[in-house]
This record gives structure tokens, C-alpha cells and sequence, in this order.
């Protein structure tokens, strides 16, 4: 008895410590913006004093903690950002509230529920897909209207997923779905015979994100006759060493390596094939992005890695180039990734919706709600991650993803 | 082992008021939380949490029973869970046709996740409780880790022809209008939510009932006996594995009812939820609410699954401060100065009500 007792003191004890490590490596990436949170307040309270009108309150949920905490960072502080910015302008005011939900569905309703008492009347949704398939249909309960940035999965706006129907109707997407990121690569790679011919798939058969995006390549390779010569899984537990995977990829003679998976373990899986004296042509998805920040990595091993995304930070145009300063800025020279990009166009599309419609903050949110989906379904958008996106009465963005290749450190679009 | 039986001496009688003052509590909850509820002053936060708390608190109470009353370890408490989850959700997807009325569907996905965990219990526990030491603790961490594989390696899809069923990839086409049960990672997503607090209360009410009752009967007599020495126990010709199994079946079935509960109150849930994080944590629940004592089990796992929702004010830090408060309460209550103080005046307290009665 006493034996067992201690044991389980002993484990209690332990998961304590790692409870308390993963909390100091959340805060630890937000303590650099805590002087511009700071900031922000300071401006509010400078708003406040010029500007008396109601704000409307912007709400949304994401990993601000664990493992996924790089995602939920980069949505809230792209999104402090744009309603910074929005702010500014004068007129429309917004206020935003992002929660943690540390990438957990259950975490996420609970977050919900917080939003919902501080008065939400529009959502960011949530940052992933998970949570934000277990929230949609709280917000379509309660006519909220929610554009999520990065939740990709079809799960998000369908009730009935398997299916695609049942749509909900007032959740909406920012980001392109995992169908078509699969379908958009293996079509990229079928039209560009100069990377190579044979590939291979290492994919995370844990993760709905990269299971659903392999999916849909496996299906569009077959139809457009891309040969897949080998397909490697991993999973949480033996995410650590791709040295088998990246072997018999080899002797499969893959000159391609597909990787449908976020960076963490793409970037293992480069510097292993480095090791190995492997190099093929590797093709990651919009999970690859963030890949050249990530620290402690070589990031020459990157070199001639191609990626979808829809949002490259090296782009001349003005839009993206007072975005990513400003990024810059907020977060100690951190370059923004896709999901940032990807708030910052959700907070100004909801902000032009707004306009458009005439929403005032003191409307409810049912009211808002109705508003914004006849907008969001009529309009076209520009952003940073795209020109000209419509939206489909489902909730589903129209925007074709592009394909850029790492060179010296930055990303460079290919041209089709 | 003086100590213990000094012990049992010392709380003869309390553990009768202990059964007493569980009940009381849960009941007296269900009652505010109704009035709250029906007042319309509860938090859209705390409603989200309700029926959450009724299930880790089934599942604590299970765990309980088997660390606390029959002194087994176990560390798959959320594998049994999420056997329970799935199962019940299945259920309810293929008679959502059938049974259209929400509770009758509920219950009986509930009984069903509750069945078939306790039958997962039964067949592990066949070779491992024979065993003498801390088998079982290693035996349920491998089975909540292959469960989780299972569960993400399993396809069930539900359509007009009926059930199909394969492992490690979809190799079916369903008829449209059909419905995928479980996506193997993707997990169960698009799931009707019927779960509701009343039926989770009454889930609690029934579980303290069981436990207690067994806890009071001979065979639970019989459990203690085995935990506290085997041999002894064994001398006078009490079957140990039979008993460790009974304590051990019902916690497993517990678990699976709490998991039923659970995963009906989600539109989605993925099998990487039921890890040994989780396993963990309910563990965390019983140890700190004392084991083999009910009440407290549920009074710590409502206080811990509340405590980082009500940290949420202190934004990054929440977590940090909730590691420290978890440490805190382990030192405080494992504190033999305080546990002596708290001893005597409790004691002196029951004496004083004895001469007055």
C-alpha cells in the first residue's frame, strides 16, 4: 500500500514538473510580447480618451501553450496587430480576446464558454482543426459568426464531414482545406516533371491534418499518374528518428520526399537525410512553414525544400511588407509565418465585412451574425494571403495555394 | 499494519457518515447548479464544464476503487475511458435512426461503453491479477498506449447496408448519406451531443452507490483484506485474484460509462485524447483526494478541473501556478505535523459528540 502510494506520489510529482516546463515554454515565446501588449494597452487607453464608442468584441480560442503554442502565438499577435491597425483608422473599433486552449477539443468548449460571458460577437474560431470541429457547432447554436484562420480540416464547416454537407453556415475558413492542399501538390508535382518522378510520402498517422492531406494526394497522384513508391508513417511516440523512413525511401529511389507534416519533424527529417547522404527533392505543405525560424536548426539544410503556402513573408508588395515590419516589431524580429498572415486577413475581412454591412457594436451577435455571412458569401477579399477570395455559401475559401522553394534563407515563388 | 487497523478502529463508525456526506454533497451541488441553471446566472464557462466534471469525477470514483480500496495500480484509467467513448458513440450513431429520443440512446450507449470496458478489464485482468506486485500498473500503461494505436488504426463506417469495419485504412466506400463512426486519427468527428448534467449526476450517484456498497459488503471486506496482506488473506481462504477482479472489473466499467458520458458531449473527439495524460491525471485526481476516500475524490477533481479555467486571468502563467498549487496541496496534506494536529482535533471533536450523545 505504502509502496503504491509513493509510486504514485512519484508520478503525480513528475507530471507536476512537466506541467510546469510546458508552462514555462509557452510564456517563455510570449514574453517578448509582453512590452507590446503593454503598448497596446497604453493605445487603448489612448483611444478610449479620444474615442468613447462601443467596440465590437472579436473572440477566438487557440494553443496559446503545448506543444502547438507556435500556431496560437502567431494567430494572436498577427491578430493584435490588425485590430491595432484597424483601430487606428478610427471609425469601426474592434477589441479582441484570444484564449488558450492548448490544442485540446475539450479545452476549446471550455474556452468557448469564457468568450461567450465576456460578450463575443465575432469569432476567430479556433487556430486548429480539432477544437475547432468540437466548437463550430456551439457557434452555430448561438449564431455566432466565426471565420477561423487556420482550422483546415472540412470538419470545421460540416457538420456531416464524410459526406461534405451540412454545412453550418456562419463558420467560414481563411485558409484552404486539407483536400485541396493535397490535391494542389500532387497536381504541382504531376505538371513539374523536372523535380522528379518517383515519391514518397513520410506522413504523421496520428495527426488528422497530415492522415487528410496525404489522403487526397495519394487519390489525385493516382489519377494524374504520379508514381508513390513508398509511403512512411510515424506518430507522436516515434517522432524522433526517421532513419528507416528516410531508408527505405532510398531504396525505393524516391527523388522526391512528400511531407505532408509540420515542421517540428520535417526539419528532423532534412537533417537526417542530410546525415545520410540523401537528397532528394523534398515538398512540404503549409505545416512546412515556420521551418526557417525554427531554432537550433541548419537552416541551409532547407535549401530547394518547395512548400505550398499561401503566404510567403519575403514578398514585395506593400501589404506584406508593413505586415511583416510590423511583426517584426511586436515580436522581437520574429518573421510572421502563414498562420499569422492568416489572422491579419481574417480580422480585415471581417473588419471589411463590417463595413460594408454597417455592423455597429451594439448590434447582437445573431444580428451580426446574418450580416456577415450575406457579406462574406457576396464579397471578394485581398489579403496577404491571397487576391481576390470569395467565399462559398459553406464557409470554404476560394484561393489557389503557391508554390514557393526555399533559396538562401528565404522563400522564392515559383513561377507556374 | 497496526497502524492501519488502529485506523479502521478509529473510523468505524465515520465511514458510514463518510457514505453519508458523499451523497449529501453530490446531491446539494446538483440542486444549486439546477437553481443556477434554471436562474439563467450561470456562466456559459461553467455550464461547458458541467458534464465534463461529472465524467472525470465516474472515472475518479472507478480509479479510486481500484488504488484506493483494492490497492492495485492502475495507469490506464483514460484507455478504458476512450474504449467506453467510442463504443458509446458508435452505439448512438447506428441507433440514431432507430431511437431518435436523446436520453434512451444515451443511456444505452452508456450502458453499452460501460459493458465493453469492463469486458477489456476482465480479459486483462485474467493473467495480471494473479500476479503479486505492481504488474497491473505496467500491464494498464501498455493497454492504455494500445488502445490509443487501436482507436487510431480502426475504421467504422455506418451506412444503408450497415456496418463496415476495417483496420489501418478506409478501404470501404460508403453509401451516400452514410456516416463515418470512427476515422481512425481523425477520431469520431460530427457526433449528435445528448449528453446532459442531470444523467451525468445520476451517473456519479449510481457509481458512489456501487462503490460504496461493494466498499461495505463482504467481497469489499474480502478486497481490503487482500490489499492489506495477501497471505493472511489467502490463509483464510479468500480467492485474491477473484477479488482484485471484481474491483477491478467495476473500476474498468466506470471508467467506461464516464467515457460514454464524455464522448457524447463532444461534436468531435480524437483518440489522442485518452493518452496517458490523461491516465495521469485522473490518477492525480484520486491521490490527492486521498485514497479510498470517496468524497474527497470528487472535491479535488472538481476543485483541479475548475482551478485552471479560474486561473485563466493570469493569461501565461496559469498553467505554472497550477503545477505549484498541485505541489502545494500534496505537501500540505502528506504534512504528518498538520495530519497529527488534524487527527486530534477531529478525535476530540467525535469524542466530545459521544459524551453529548
Amino acid at each position: 500500500m505504502r509502496k503504491i502510494f509513493k509510486t504514485s506520489m512519484a508520478v503525480a510529482l513528475s507530471v507536476c514538473m512537466a506541467a510546469a516546463l510546458t508552462a514555462c515554454g509557452g510564456s517563455g515565446s510570449s514574453a517578448s510580447s509582453e512590452p507590446a501588449a503593454e503598448a497596446t494597452e497604453a493605445a487603448d487607453a489612448a483611444e478610449e480618451t479620444a474615442d468613447t464608442g462601443a467596440k465590437i468584441k472579436i473572440g477566438g480560442s487557440g494553443p496559446l501553450t503545448g506543444p502547438a503554442a507556435v500556431y496560437g502565438q502567431a494567430v494572436k499577435n498577427a491578430a493584435e496587430i490588425a485590430v491595432e491597425e484597424v483601430n487606428a483608422k478610427g471609425g469601426l473599433q474592434f477589441e479582441l480576446d484570444m484564449e488558450d486552449d492548448a490544442h485540446d477539443p475539450e479545452k476549446a468548449v471550455t474556452a468557448y464558454g469564457v468568450l461567450k460571458d465576456w460578450g463575443m460577437q465575432v469569432s476567430l474560431a479556433t487556430v486548429t482543426s480539432a477544437p475547432g470541429a468540437a466548437v463550430s457547432p456551439s457557434y452555430a447554436e448561438d449564431q455566432i459568426f466565426a471565420i477561423t484562420p487556420s482550422g483546415s480540416s472540412p470538419a470545421v464547416v460540416f457538420a456531416d464531414p464524410d459526406n461534405l454537407s451540412g454545412a453550418y453556415g456562419n463558420v467560414f475558413q481563411m485558409c484552404f482545406t486539407d483536400p485541396n492542399q493535397g490535391s494542389a501538390s500532387a497536381d504541382y508535382i504531376s505538371a513539374h516533371t523536372d523535380l522528379g518522378s518517383k515519391v514518397a510520402i513520410i506522413y504523421k498517422n496520428d495527426d488528422n491534418y497530415s492522415k487528410g492531406i496525404h489522403d487526397t494526394f495519394v487519390a489525385e497522384a493516382a489519377v494524374k499518374n504520379v508514381e508513390v513508391v513508398y509511403e512512411g508513417t510515424f506518430d507522436d511516440s516515434n517522432a524522433q528518428d526517421f532513419s528507416v523512413q528516410l531508408g527505405q525511401a532510398q531504396d525505393a529511389g524516391a527523388d522526391i520526399v512528400f511531407l505532408p507534416i509540420y515542421y517540428d519533424p520535417a526539419s528532423l527529417i532534412l537533417t537526417q537525410a542530410n546525415q545520410m547522404g540523401y537528397k532528394p527533392t523534398f515538398f512540404g505543405v503549409d505545416g512546412m512553414d515556420g521551418i526557417l525560424t525554427l531554432e537550433g536548426f541548419d537552416t541551409s539544410l532547407a535549401e530547394g525544400v518547395y512548400l505550398l503556402t499561401p503566404f510567403s513573408a519575403d514578398a514585395e508588395d506593400e501589404l506584406t511588407v508593413n505586415f511583416v515590419n510590423a511583426y517584426k516589431e511586436k515580436c522581437g524580429g520574429e518573421i510572421p509565418n502563414q498562420f499569422a498572415a492568416d489572422a491579419y486577413d481574417c480580422v480585415y475581412a471581417i473588419a471589411q465585412a463590417c463595413e460594408a454591412a454597417g455592423v455597429t457594436a451594439d448590434m447582437s451577435s445573431d444580428e451580426i451574425c446574418a450580416k456577415l455571412v450575406e457579406q462574406f458569401t457576396s464579397m471578394t477579399f485581398s489579403g496577404l494571403t491571397g487576391e481576390s477570395m470569395t467565399w462559398n455559401e459553406n464557409g470554404e475559401v476560394t484561393k489557389s495555394p503557391k508554390a514557393v522553394v526555399i533559396q538562401n534563407g528565404v522563400y522564392v515563388g515559383v513561377e507556374d | 499494519m497496526k497502524e492501519k487497523t488502529a485506523l479502521f478502529s478509529l473510523f468505524g463508525d465515520k465511514k458510514k457518515r463518510g457514505r453519508f456526506v458523499s451523497f449529501a454533497i453530490v446531491i446539494a451541488a446538483y440542486i444549486i447548479i439546477e437553481i443556477l441553471l434554471k436562474s439563467g446566472s450561470l456562466s456559459s464557462l461553467f455550464k461547458s464544464l458541467l458534464v465534463p466534471i461529472t465524467c472525470y469525477v465516474v472515472a475518479s470514483i472507478g480509479l479510486n476503487l481500484n488504488v484506493g480500496i483494492s490497492g492495485e495500480l492502475n495507469l490506464g484509467q483514460a484507455g478504458f475511458m476512450s474504449v467506453g467513448a467510442f463504443c458509446a458513440i458508435c452505439v448512438s450513431g447506428i441507433l440514431a435512426g432507430t431511437v431518435t429520443a436523446g436520453i434512451p440512446r444515451l443511456i444505452i450507449a452508456i450502458i453499452c461503453g460501460a459493458v465493453l470496458a469492463g469486458i477489456f478489464g476482465f480479459v486483462i485482468g485474467i493473467p495480471v491479477l494473479k500476479l503479486q506486485g505492481d504488474y497491473l500498473a505496467i500491464v494498464t500503461l501498455a493497454f492504455g498506449q494500445i488502445i490509443k494505436s487501436i482507436f487510431m488504426n480502426t475504421y467504422i463506417g455506418f451506412d444503408s447496408d450497415g456496418l463496415h469495419f476495417s483496420f489501418v485504412d478506409s478501404k470501404f466506400k460508403l453509401q451516400p448519406g452514410g456516416k463515418m463512426l470512427l476515422n481512425g486519427p481523425m477520431g469520431a468527428t460530427g457526433t449528435q451531443k445528448i449528453a446532459n448534467f442531470t444523467v451525468g449526476i445520476i451517473l456519479v450517484l449510481i457509481a458512489l452507490l456501487i462503490v460504496y456498497n461493494l466498499m461495505f459488503s463482504r467481497s469489499g471486506r474480502a478486497i481490503m483484506a487482500a490489499r492489506d496482506n495477501r497471505i493472511a488473506a489467502e490463509s483464510v481462504g479468500i480467492p485474491i485474484s477473484r477479488t482484485k477482479m471484481l474491483a477491478f472489473v467495476v473500476s474498468a466499467s466506470l471508467a467506461g460509462a464516464a467515457g460514454g458520458l464524455y464522448g457524447l458531449n463532444y461534436a468531435t473527439l480524437v483518440p489522442n485524447k485518452f493518452d496517458f495524460n490523461t491516465s495521469i491525471l485522473i490518477l492525480v485526481y484520486v491521490v490527492l483526494g486521498g485514497l479510498g476516500n470517496m468524497t474527497g475524490t470528487i472535491i479535488s477533481t472538481v476543485v483541479l478541473i475548475l482551478l485552471p479555467e479560474l486561473l485563466r486571468s493570469l493569461q501565461d502563467y496559469r498553467m505554472l501556478i497550477y503545477a505549484v498549487v498541485l505541489i502545494l496541496i500534496m505537501l500540505v496534506t502528506n504534512n504528518d505535523w498538520l495530519k497529527t494536529k488534524w487527527k486530534s482535533l477531529t478525535s476530540r471533536k467525535a469524542k466530545g459528540g459521544a459524551s453529548n450523545g
